[in-house]
Parts: structure tokens; sequence; C-alpha cells
């Protein structure tokens, strides 16, 4: 086993980034290639984790801890279960597919492009690995500054309202986020004896806060990653951000960066304020429920192909906070396989309408129609990620999605099957709206001269797509191979929500009441 | 032979991929369509071995359970991708794969010359594959998976002709009738997993056997799963998307759309007839919509002019009387029914067929006429699969038909009896209707344009085929007053747990042999009197005028495509397009965003005056907060 594993697979792309900075800008090829190789670095490492991580055993692995701010008793802590090693490899093998991708498609300052984008990927790694606090945010932050260059320097006309509206948002939750922080650590002082920001040390007791409280830290926690994931009504910055983002930059948004949200619900949110779970969560089953089906109804009525693409994400991140909420082994295992397949299915679905975009340099639907005519290849792969993304049995969304939905059918937690029974008309919509896409997009006669020519798939096109087609079907064929790793982990989540609800209960009587501030 | 019966999924699925990754570079019709249709006529030839085998063992013991990997688990679910194959999978198995290969043979002629040869095959194949795993799933999520499967090669083959507008409209509607059926049976599958713990089919009936008639739960249960049987066998008021579908190439509407896809539905509910025995509420729902359905698409049919929208709302209508015989208790009727009306609908689909691509793509039936001496096996054949829909004896149509109206009248009474007669003699009327209108009388085409001639062999010889099963295939049926009913007899031990919940139910009382000599009379006398009717008044018609009062309702479908388009697909996307989103979205949130943004912007433009630039200014605001929190240090203490 190779020794600190995680810090190399965070910090080679962030170190061996810097050695860009050192190289001539004209010379784009070799920094193209460069960033290439560099980004295989971390997918190799991930790889080894992939591999050697034990899926029988609970507890964090990998683990490496030092020593850091001694004044805040924080630490440089890594450590990762089967969610957060699932999520790593999903990063680092989206980033390779990425740069595939902004190959032909950056032409200007390729340089700071292609460093930030592989500091953005050390950073991502980052967030899925740290087990402090403190640590954990640093690397939360540090992601807003790539991906705020990337939309406001490579972004479409109106990148700059994107940027800021992006921007505002996230910085919203992410202040909520240091309150939170800051004042957990303050709460769990007498009853650790000391200040920390050790994620371990401060899930041992922060079950122990009177439920008012436990409600409070919840919602500062949640709502910043609520709207990181987007959860209606906070998706608003999503779409724009999507549609102004260049390719590459929505890929990485939709398949990794909004996952940060949902895992933040499962690593932070859940087992640190159980008594806040329990009390929130018939407010947050609703507003996933709205979400669910907001999102797919207002896909339907997307003119522009990227927007469209973008509300179904709202839509299929929902699933995985109900999932997340249901607190059902099925549904979480469900909600943790969604987060994949959302990466696969979207990333592939923004590279797909990132092809459309460089041969017609524009997104809206209506100005395409009978493409499957001129790009017989092409049209494959659409309709079959449009079919994952859809939930058909057989391919990847189906898997997510049956599983959050029968999870949280029973679930105790949510109480009622309200939730999923509304929530399952998605699957009626989704169709509709992807579909009705497809159809506008690829079948009919071509009436518009100017996609008369346009050229089929290329080799670089195919080779950044075809690794999400292999996992697509892979997922929906046999998805034990994922799901077998994160089973644990997320038991491990459930046991020790159940260990510590009834202390919550005998402690605080009111405990499940609904929050007394809003 | 279940030793290798995992090919008979498994070649199919391998056709698929064969055509669908090579069927360019090998570019030749001959080996795509050989190769096709032999991954089809293999796993007949298993599942034949297969029959016999189960035919060996003693009759309560038929039944093979086929487990092959873990497919899904976690939590409390652990599902196993496995097959069941019993009487009733391997009765179907034998209908998909025989008529399958029928039908691939058929389509190389009718697909010749055309670009997306390849493609075609490929689609049907996956079909095939699908279609088995529908039948053979031991679960409802291995059978959901086939079901969709089924769902997705009928998209594909819908739109095949992708470049023709309307296609892909008829596709797409395909699609997501489909899906709106789904929802009710995925809620089924999370209503059963939640309160039996399993997937698994057999496992489930098990559990339910010990339990009360008409349990609220069972009784939701077998109505979600109704909902979704409706979807996939277009029943009402999930139909209007079979008649659309006939946009696809007509081997596919032969195929998907009338002989195996549409009838899942029956075989879902066959599947759990234990279920529906239980649920008598449930079951009195499939009667009604069954009956409702038969009655309503056997009227539309009566006054349609295309060839193939006419067979289409009689399959819709024929599919309902399966449903009036699943409603009726009647499980092995309606899987009776199920397997003539493949044969004569799959034969009358493909006679179309011919016609069609014998007329130049022509089907408008009042553009044709006088067909019978261009093609005479078509039309000889297709006279048959006719007479055997109409239910004229000895032909296979009227056993089982006439069992259901037997079934209706002693299980269900006198009206539901009148109501599926009326609609037995409109089945014979527009059939004959279609047949005088094409075969017969005025040549009503354009000489100098069409010359209608007779197919090729490979589209004959499948409707030589058919025509001698539709012919015959009624015996396999016998009522009991002419000799033995094999079908009945084999697949007794599937229905058994049913049948013996509805004996207790309301047992059956025995109805004296001279009444269901009198009802099989007045069955023939009916169909044939329809028939003449029907003949007499078309076979002359030469002028077509335009329909008026409730014929014109007739041929508008009863207006439910138009009702559904304003009730749903523009209300929804006219509450999406203005509440939801440009309300909702864009002025609600984003105006609350915007607006939060440019309060800030002001504030921050206030306090921007503060920084004045001078270091005087700084150090004494400096200062003076030194004081104040010096004088908050010393006053706390």
């Amino acid at each position: 086993m190779i020794p600190n594993i995680l810090s190399l697979t965070i910090f080679t792309p962030i170190v061996l980034a810097l050695v860009i900075l050192f190289m001539k800008k004209e010379n784009e090829t070799m920094i193209k290639w460069y960033a290439m190789i560099v980004s295989l670095i971390p997918f190799v490492l991930s790889l080894v984790l992939f591999f050697t991580y034990n899926p029988a055993n609970a507890d964090y692995q990998f683990v490496e801890k030092w020593k850091w701010i001694t004044a805040l008793n924080s630490y440089y802590y890594l450590g990762i279960d089967g969610i957060s090693m699932l999520l790593i490899v999903l990063s680092t093998f989206i980033m390779p597919l990425c740069i595939m991708a902004s190959w032909n498609t950056i032409k200007t300052r390729v340089k700071e492009y292609f460093f930030l984008l592989l500091m953005l990927e050390g950073a991502l790694i980052g967030v899925f690995s740290s087990l402090d606090l403190v640590l954990f945010y640093i690397f939360w932050e540090f992601i807003l500054i790539p991906m705020y260059f990337m939309i406001g320097i490579w972004g479409s006309d109106d990148r700059i309202y994107a940027t800021v509206k992006f921007f505002l948002y996230t910085m919203f939750g992410s202040l909520l986020l240091l309150i939170g922080i800051i004042w957990l650590g303050f709460l769990c002082q007498p009853m650790i004896g000391e200040f920390t920001t050790d994620l371990t040390r401060l899930v041992m007791v922060s079950p122990s806060i009177a439920a008012d409280k436990q409600i409070f830290l919840f919602i500062l926690f949640t709502l910043s990653f609520l709207i990181k994931v987007p959860l209606f009504p906070f998706h608003t910055w999503l779409p724009d951000a999507h549609v102004q983002a260049p390719t590459a930059g929505s890929v990485i948004l939709a398949a990794v960066l909004l996952k940060m949200g949902t895992y933040g619900l499962l690593r932070f949110s859940l087992p640190l304020f159980p008594a806040g779970f329990v009390a929130m969560t018939p407010y947050i089953a609703i507003l996933a429920t709205i979400g669910i089906i907001y999102g797919a109804l207002v896909s339907i009525v997307q003119k522009d192909a990227k927007k469209l693409v973008a509300y179904s994400s709202v839509s299929h991140l929902a699933f995985i906070v109900l999932g997340t909420f249901a607190l059902t082994a099925e549904a979480m295992q469900g909600g943790v396989i969604q987060m994949i397949n959302h990466g696969l299915s979207t990333g592939a679905l923004f590279l797909i309408v990132g092809m459309l975009y460089e041969r017609r340099h524009t997104k809206l639907i209506a100005e395409y129609g009978g493409i499957m005519k001129v790009m017989p290849v092409f049209s494959v792969i659409f309709m079959l990620v449009v079919f994952s993304s859809i939930g058909l049995p057989g391919l990847n969304g189906f898997i997510g999605e049956f599983l959050v939905l029968i999870g949280s059918y029973k679930s105790a937690n949510l109480g009622t099957p309200v939730y999923t029974i509304l929530s399952t008309t998605a699957v009626i919509f989704a169709a509709v709206y992807l579909l009705w896409m497809f159809q506008r997009v690829m079948l009919g006669p071509i009436e518009n001269e100017k996609n008369k020519d346009l050229k089929d798939i290329s080799k670089l096109e195919l080779a950044s797509i075809i690794p999400l087609v292999i996992f697509i079907v892979w997922i929906g064929v046999y998805p034990n191979t994922f799901l077998s790793k994160t089973e644990t982990s997320v038991k491990k989540i459930i046991e020790n929500f159940e260990k510590y609800k009834p202390k919550v209960t005998e402690t605080t009587p009111n405990g499940t009441t609904p929050p007394p501030v809003k | 032979m279940s030793k290798y019966f995992y090919l008979t999924t498994l070649l199919p699925l391998i056709g698929f991929l064969i055509n669908g990754m090579f069927g360019k570079k090998i570019n030749n019709e001959k080996i795509s369509g050989t190769i096709s249709s032999l991954l089809v006529f293999i796993p007949f030839l298993i599942g034949v071995g297969t029959l016999f085998e189960l035919m060996g063992m003693p009759a309560d013991q038929r039944k093979i359970v086929l487990n092959y990997f873990s497919w899904i688990a976690t939590g409390n679910l652990n599902l196993t991708y496995s097959y069941y194959i019993d009487p009733l999978s391997i009765s179907l198995f034998l209908i998909v794969t025989g008529i399958g290969f029928l039908i691939h043979v058929y389509s190389i002629g009718y697909m010749h010359g055309d670009k997306g040869f390849a493609k075609f095959f490929c689609f049907l194949n996956l079909f095939i594959f699908a279609m088995l795993n529908l039948i053979l799933g031991d679960s409802f999520l291995v059978i959901f998976l086939g079901w969709e499967g089924v769902g997705l090669a009928s998209y594909l083959l819908i739109g095949f002709w992708y470049e023709k507008k309307f296609t892909g409209d008829a596709a797409k509607k395909a699609f997501v009738m489909n899906r709106i059926g789904d929802f009710g049976f995925m809620t089924a599958m999370f209503m059963i997993f939640a309160n039996f713990g399993t997937l698994n089919i057999q496992e489930f009936l098990g559990k339910i056997g010990g339990m009360g008639i008409n349990t609220p739960l069972l009784i939701m249960i077998a109505l979600l799963l109704f909902v979704g049987a409706c979807g996939k066998s277009a029943q009402i008021p999930l139909f209007t998307w079979l008649p659309d579908a006939m946009a696809g190439p007509t081997p596919v509407s032969a195929l998907i759309h009338a002989a195996t896809m549409v009838t899942a539905g029956i075989y879902l509910v066959a599947r759990t007839s234990l279920l529906y025995a239980l649920a008598p509420v449930a079951q009195t729902v499939v009667l009604v919509i069954g009956i409702a359905t038969a009655v309503m698409a056997a009227t539309i049919a009566l006054k349609q002019d295309d060839i193939k929208k006419v067979l289409a709302y009689s399959t819709v209508s024929q599919l309902g009387f399966m449903f009036i015989a699943l409603g009726t208790g009647s499980y092995y009727v309606a899987v009776f029914h199920l397997i003539t009306h493949a044969f004569f609908k799959a034969l009358l689909f493909l006679g179309s067929g011919s016609v069609i691509h014998g007329m130049h793509e022509e089907q408008d039936i009042t553009k044709m006429g006088g067909l019978r001496k261009y093609m005479k096996v078509t039309f000889i054949t297709f006279f048959i699969g006719s007479l055997a829909i109409s239910g004229i004896p000895p032909l296979s149509g009227f056993f089982s038909k006439d069992e259901i109206l037997y079934k209706v009248f002693t299980n269900a009474g006198i009206f539901p009896y009148a109501l599926v007669l009326m609609t037995a003699a409109f089945t014979a009327f527009y059939m004959f209707r279609l047949v005088a209108l094409t075969f017969y009388g005025k040549e009503r085409f354009d000489h100098h344009h069409v010359h209608p001639h007779e197919s090729p062999a490979t589209m004959t010889i499948p409707l030589i085929i058919l025509a001698i099963l539709s012919a015959i295939g009624g015996f396999m049926g016998l009522p009991h007053f002419l000799g033995p009913n094999v079908l009945e007899h084999w697949l007794e031990p599937v229905f058994a747990n049913a049948n013996t919940v509805l004996a207790t139910i309301h047992p059956e009382h025995e109805h004296a042999l001279s009444t269901e000599l009198i009802l099989v009379a007045v069955s023939v006398i009916v169909a044939a009197a329809s028939i003449i009717i029907s003949f007499k008044k078309f076979s002359k018609q030469e002028t077509f005028p335009e329909a008026k009062g409730f014929a014109k309702v007739l041929e508008r479908k009863y207006y439910v495509d138009e009702l559904y388009d304003t009730a749903f697909v523009f209300s929804i996307r006219e509450l999406s397009e203005i509440l939801l989103w440009k309300v909702v979205d864009i002025n609600i949130i984003d105006g609350i965003v915007n607006g939060l943004g440019k309060w800030f912007k002001r504030l921050s433009v206030d306090w921007r005056k503060i920084q004045t630039g001078i270091i005087q200014d700084y150090t004494t605001i400096s200062v003076a907060g030194i004081v104040i929190i010096l004088l908050y240090i010393i006053f706390k203490m």
C-alpha cells in the first residue's frame, strides 16, 4: 500500500499544476498534454484506493492525522469511507474526460484554464477526504475560486451575471457553514474538554447538544449544503451557471461539485445533529418532492438544451436528498449510487450538448432537428445517455431512482409513503422532457440548411464520452460492484443514528417537534 | 434443455449487438437478416426442448427456477436475476420466439432495400431479448426490466423511419403513455416490497395466500399493477398510443403491437392471478375496463379507412376481450385468446403489410379494391385470418372467443354478455368491411402509378404458416362437449391456487349443456350475419362520402386525442412554462435573490464612505475601538 495516499491524490494535481505557470503560454499543446498526464496520476491513485479499500471495515480508512492549527485543535485529518471513496474515484475519473472535452474547445488563456482545472481537482478530492471541519471548510471554499473563474472567463455572453449569482448563493451558504462550525466547536467544548474541529470526536458528543440548538446548527450546516445541491428553492443559480459555463465546467459542476452538497448531508448534517435531522425531515422531504417534480416540469418547457439538462439535474438531485432523509439502507444506498449515476449521465449529457454547440454554436433546441441522419454514431450515444437519464432498467439511472423510491416508501423517518408516490411521477415527466428534446434535436427531417453537413462525432469526442457510457451500462447491469463498496458505510451511518437518536429523545423530549425558529 | 436456457435471451442480445455494431460493415441484407432470424429460431428450439422437459414432470411440479446472478443487493433487498419456467411462461415463450421467428423471416422480404435494414434487425432482436425477460422473469423487477425493454424497442421501432415527421411523435407518445402505466407498476412494487419484503413473484403469491378476500392492500396492489397492464396493453384510458404506433414498419405492428408486447398486461395479470382472485373488487375493475375498451375500440374500427388503423383498433378491442376473460376469473381463457389472437392478428398485420408492399406504400382502403386477383396468397390467408377473428367455426378465434362469451354469460350476467356479443358482431363487421374494400369491388387505385403484385416467398411463406395456425390453433382448447381441452389442462397447475379461491367465493353452478350450445349457436349466427351484411354493403361501395353525425365522432375516435391534448399536454406545458418557470423561478426566487444582491450593493455603497483613505480617520476609529473594548472588559469585571 502507498503511504499517505490520500495526500498524494490531493496534492499531486495541485503541486504539479504549479508547473504549468512556468510554461510558455504559446506552448498550448504541451500544456494540454501535461495536464492530461497529470490528471491521470490521481486517477490511478484513486483506482488503488478503490481496489485496496476494505468494504467490510466500517471505520475510516487510509487515515492521515497530524496536528495542524494547535490553537483550534484542528487537524490535518484525512480518511475515507466507501461513500467518499466512490466520490473521489468519480472526480478523478471525470477530470481526464473534461480535459479531453476542453482540448479543442478552449481557445483563449489555455494556460490559466488547465492550471485552474487541476487545482480544482485537488480541492475536490480534499473535500471528500477531510475529517476535520476546518480542513473541510478550506477545501470547500477553495473550490469556489477556480469555478468562479471558469465561468467568469471562459463562459458565454451572460457569464458575469451567472458568476455573481453563483458566488452570492454559495458565499451565503458558506458563511452559514462557518458560523455553524465555530458554534458547534464551542458547544462541544465542555463535553470534550477542549475546542476542536475534529469530526470523529465531535460526532461522539454533538448528538447530546440540546435539541433546539441542534436544529439551529443543522439549519446552518444544511442550508449551505442544500444550496450546493441545489434543492428547490435554492436552485436558480444552477441553470444560469450551467448555461454560461464552458462544457467542461458544466460537466464538473454537475458531475462532482453538486455532490459536495449531498455528501455534506451524509457526512456532517446527519451524524452531527440527529435531533435536528429528525425535526427538519418533513420540511426537507417536502422540498425534495417539490424539487423532483418541479425540476422535471420546468425542464419540459426549456428552449435551451443546456438549461433543460440543468433543470433535470434539479430533479435528479432531489432524489438523492429524498433518499438521504429516508434513512433506510436501500434509499441511502440508492442516493449514493444516484450521486455517481447523475455524474455519469448528466456529465455525458453536457458533453453531448457541448458537441452540438461546437458544431453549430447554439444551444437552442429549435435550431436543430433531423441530426440523426448526419450524425449516426453520435445519435446512438445520445440516445443511450437519454435513456440512462430517463431511468430505463438495465442502465444506471434506474438503479439509483428505484432504490431511493423503494427504500423511502417504507421509511420510518419520512413516516409516510406520500413523498415517494408523488416523486414517482417524475418517471413520467423525465420521459417527456428528455424524449421531446431528443426528438426535436435528432429526429424528423433536416429543415435547417446549416445542419445539412455536420460532422459525426470525432475520435477525441468519442474518447471523452465512451468511458461514461461503459459505466452507464455497468452500473445498470451489475450495480453490486459499487453498492457493495458503500454498504457498510451507509449501514454504519444508520446504526450511529439509531444509537444516538434515543439519547436525544431522552434528554429533550421535544426533539421531534418542529423548530421554533425559521 | 433448461441447462442451455440462458442462451434463449443471450442469443437475441448477441444478435442485437452484432447488427448494431457491425451491421453497417456487414452491409449484406442476407447475412444480417439470417443471423437475426437464426438467433430467434435457436431459442425457439430450446424452448421446445424445455417444453418436453416440463411435460415429463408430474403436473403439479412443472416449474423450473433458474438463478443466474445477484442483480441488486443492498439493505433488505436481495434481488436475484432469475427465470421462472412453468406451463404459462413456456407457452408464451414459444409464441414469442415462434411468431417472432416467422416475422423476422417476413421482414427480410419486407425491409428489402431499406437503408436501415441492419438497424431494423438489431432492434427486432433487442425486442425479443426484452420480451423474453418479461415473460421469464421470476421477480417483478426482472419482469419490469423486460417490460421497459420492450417499451424501448417499441419506441425505437415506431420511430424507425425517423425522417418522417409524425413517427417521432408516435414513438414518444407510446413511451410516455407506457410510463404512466409504469408509475402504477412501480408503486405496486414499492407496496409489495414494503409489506412483504420481497419482489419475487412466487414468494409474494405464497405470502398473500392466507390473506382475506378483498383486503384493501391487495386491492390497491392489484389495481396499481393493472394500471401498468393498461399502459402496456392499451386499455382505457391509456389506449391512444397503440393506433399511432402504426407509424412503425408493418412487421413491427404485427410482432410488437399485435401478437406479443401488447399482451404483456394480460400476462402480468395472469401471472399474478391469485392476487386478482383474492381481490374481486380489482377483478371487477378489470372486467369493466375490458368491456369498455372492447366496445369503444370496435366501434372506432368500424369507421377507419387506414388498413393498419382498423387492425390497430381491432387489437385494442381484442385485448379488451382478454381482459374480460381475466375479469371473469377465467385466466386460462385469456391465455387461450392471447395465443389464438397472436396467430390471426399477426397473420392479418403481415397480410396488410403484403398489401401495402404490393400497393407501393398505400394504406388507404378507399383507394384499393379488387386486389384478390393480383395477390392470391395474401388474399386467401387474409381471408382465413378474418374468418378466424370473426369467430367462424372451426377456426381458432371461434373457440377462444366463444369460451369468453360463455364465461361472461355465466360469471358476469346477461348485460355484459350482450355488450360483448355486440362487440363480436362489430368485429366481424369491420373485418369484412376491410376484406371487401381491399380485395373485392372496383379497383379504385390509379393503374398508371400503382401495379399491385404478390410479395416474395419470404413474405408469403410466413403468411401461409400463420394461416394454418389460425385455422387449427383453436383445437388446443376444445369446449368440453367436443373433446379434451388440452390447453386448460396444461395451464391448470398455474391457475390452481387462484381457481381454488374463486371456487370458495362463488361456487360455479353447473350450466346445462343446452345453454352452452344455444350460446354457441347465437354467436355463430351473429358473426355470420355480420359478415354477410358487411360484405354485401361494402363489396359494391364505390364512393366514400364524408362521415356525418355519430359516424364522424367514430371516425375521429371519440375525440379522445384532442381531449388528452387539452386536458393534459397543453395544461401541463402552460403550467410549467408560465407559472413554474416564469413566475416562480424567474420572478419570485430570482427576484428575491437579485433584490438581496442589490440591497447589499447599496449597503456597501453607503459603507464605502467610511473608507476615506485618510490615515487620521482610521487612527481615530481604531483608538475608539480600543477604548470601547477596554471599557467593556473593565465593566464586565
